[in-house]
């Protein structure tokens, strides 16, 4: 006789009629829980079969934005990245040359802004530079999963549109490089982040070109596909812009 | 999710067992990605893997209320005894130890091992939002050691469930149908010796 006190036996009235409950309970249970298993195969197949949205299925998109809206009632710009020591500051690789395909004329340079109305200001590099210059140590996360602690030092983007009186009344801003072959969408809470900075020096020294020289964003709220370097144009927008990765199966906020 | 969480470790895939030059398993073998069809789906591995972790966390948080509140949490949680019979049914099963574990809903190497593997969810939660979101959630990936640290720490974990996979069919295999049966369907046949006796 087996112990068993967990489950209640019930007593057997005959062998048979045990054999027959117990084979209609488990077809019963195989039966409910292959189906259960069915519908999910069908949902999963449903799933990959809707239209493409930027590279992968619409209604991962839909989840990718429901993901944005809960971390963007979360989202505090007080929360800052944490900083480390300048010693432990390094190079990061060179990961993409998108929008540095051609050479650049530094004294030709203009950082473009272009306000809701269409109408556009230009900025020399020197306009940038007269801002505080803000020093900061922070980690940069490529979304490939590396990361490398490297030294900025900039202005802040928040610096630069109050000082500048740039109107910054929209939810989104696009930057995009001068040949507008590489564009990041940037929503306006976290550009206007202490630790967004438009960027000129990289562990002490002014931006290689293959870096973004003369001027780049770096915001560690963002993954490194949001850090665009040599910075062309800035433009306020109401709607969504486009964003390079977004368009290539991406989420577009790639908040952090 | 592990599938997913493949697609993406694939484009960042340094982690290795081994010391100095020496690598005795590299995570992972080339034979392994071509074998699933790993290479070159970062961001549908982000993008599913995003999704999925809201199934991952609803069902773990419906798991552990349910075994919560029905009471079943009795015969999960390891006691002080569980330690000790863990070690004697690991010994049986390994067949370094005669005797049998008593029979019993769950054995101490169960209770342990059910109650770890929800451990371990709540571990791959917390350092999943850890790099998901280093800089709002910056306490976290600090108490995590930081945004490596606690990719380390999530990417171990999911090693772990593996492991745990492994063990857990290999011991249904083991333990035959009427085990299989009891989990799927949720009822048992126990032999008695007299027909009818001892109802309790």
């Amino acid at each position: 006789m087996m112990e068993n006190e967990e489950t209640p036996q019930r007593p057997a009235a005959s062998d048979a009629a045990t054999e027959a409950e117990a084979v209609r309970r488990s077809r019963r249970a195989f039966i409910g829980w292959g189906l259960a298993g069915l519908a999910g195969l069908g949902g999963w197949g449903w799933l990959v079969s809707r239209p493409q949205e930027g590279g992968i299925p619409g209604p991962l998109r839909r989840v990718l934005e429901f993901n944005e809206n809960v971390s963007g009632a979360y989202f505090k710009e007080t929360r800052l990245a944490p900083e480390f020591a300048r010693s432990r500051a390094t190079t990061p690789r060179v990961n993409g040359k998108y929008g540095l395909e051609d050479e650049l004329d530094p004294a030709a340079w203009r950082l473009r802004v272009q306000s809701i109305d269409g109408q556009a200001r230009e900025f020399t590099l020197a306009d940038v530079q007269a801002l505080p210059k803000i020093e900061m140590v922070t980690e940069l996360k490529c979304i490939e999963g590396w990361s490398v602690i490297v030294h900025w030092a900039g202005a802040r983007m928040a610096d630069f549109l109050s000082h500048y009186q740039l109107p910054a009344a929209v939810p989104y801003l696009l930057l995009q490089t001068p040949n507008e072959k590489y564009y990041v969408g940037l929503d306006l809470k976290s550009a206007l982040h202490p630790q967004t900075l438009l960027c000129y020096e990289m562990n002490g020294r002014r931006l290689t070109p293959a870096h973004g020289a003369p001027l780049r964003l770096v915001t560690p709220l963002k993954y490194g596909i949001k850090h665009l370097k040599r910075l062309g144009s800035i433009a306020f927008t109401t709607e969504r812009p486009k964003d390079f990765w977004a368009e290539r199966g991406y989420d577009w906020d790639s908040g952090h | 999710m592990i599938w997913s969480g493949l697609w993406i470790y694939w484009a960042n895939d340094v982690y290795r067992l081994g010391w100095g030059d020496t690598t005795v398993l590299k995570f992972f073998p080339k034979s392994f990605y071509e074998a699933f069809d790993i290479p070159f789906k970062l961001a549908k591995g982000m993008a599913w893997h995003f999704v999925l972790m809201w199934v991952f966390f609803v069902n773990g948080l419906l798991y552990v209320l349910y075994t919560a509140f029905s009471g079943e949490w009795r015969y999960l949680l390891p006691t002080r005894h569980s330690w000790r019979e863990a070690v004697q049914v690991t010994l049986h099963d390994l067949g370094l130890r005669k005797a049998a574990p008593s029979a019993r809903k769950y054995n101490g190497a169960q209770q342990i091992a059910y109650s770890a593997v929800i451990v371990m969810g709540l571990g791959s939660l917390l350092t999943g939002l850890a790099i998901y979101k280093p800089t709002q959630l910056a306490w976290l990936t600090t108490l995590l050691g930081g945004y490596e640290s606690a990719r380390i720490i999530h990417f171990v974990l999911t090693l772990g469930y593996v492991l745990f996979f492994v063990v857990h069919v290999a011991q249904v295999v083991r333990a035959g149908w009427n085990n299989f049966r009891s989990m799927v369907a949720g009822f048992e046949v126990v032999d008695t010796a007299e027909p009818a006796s001892k109802a309790k």
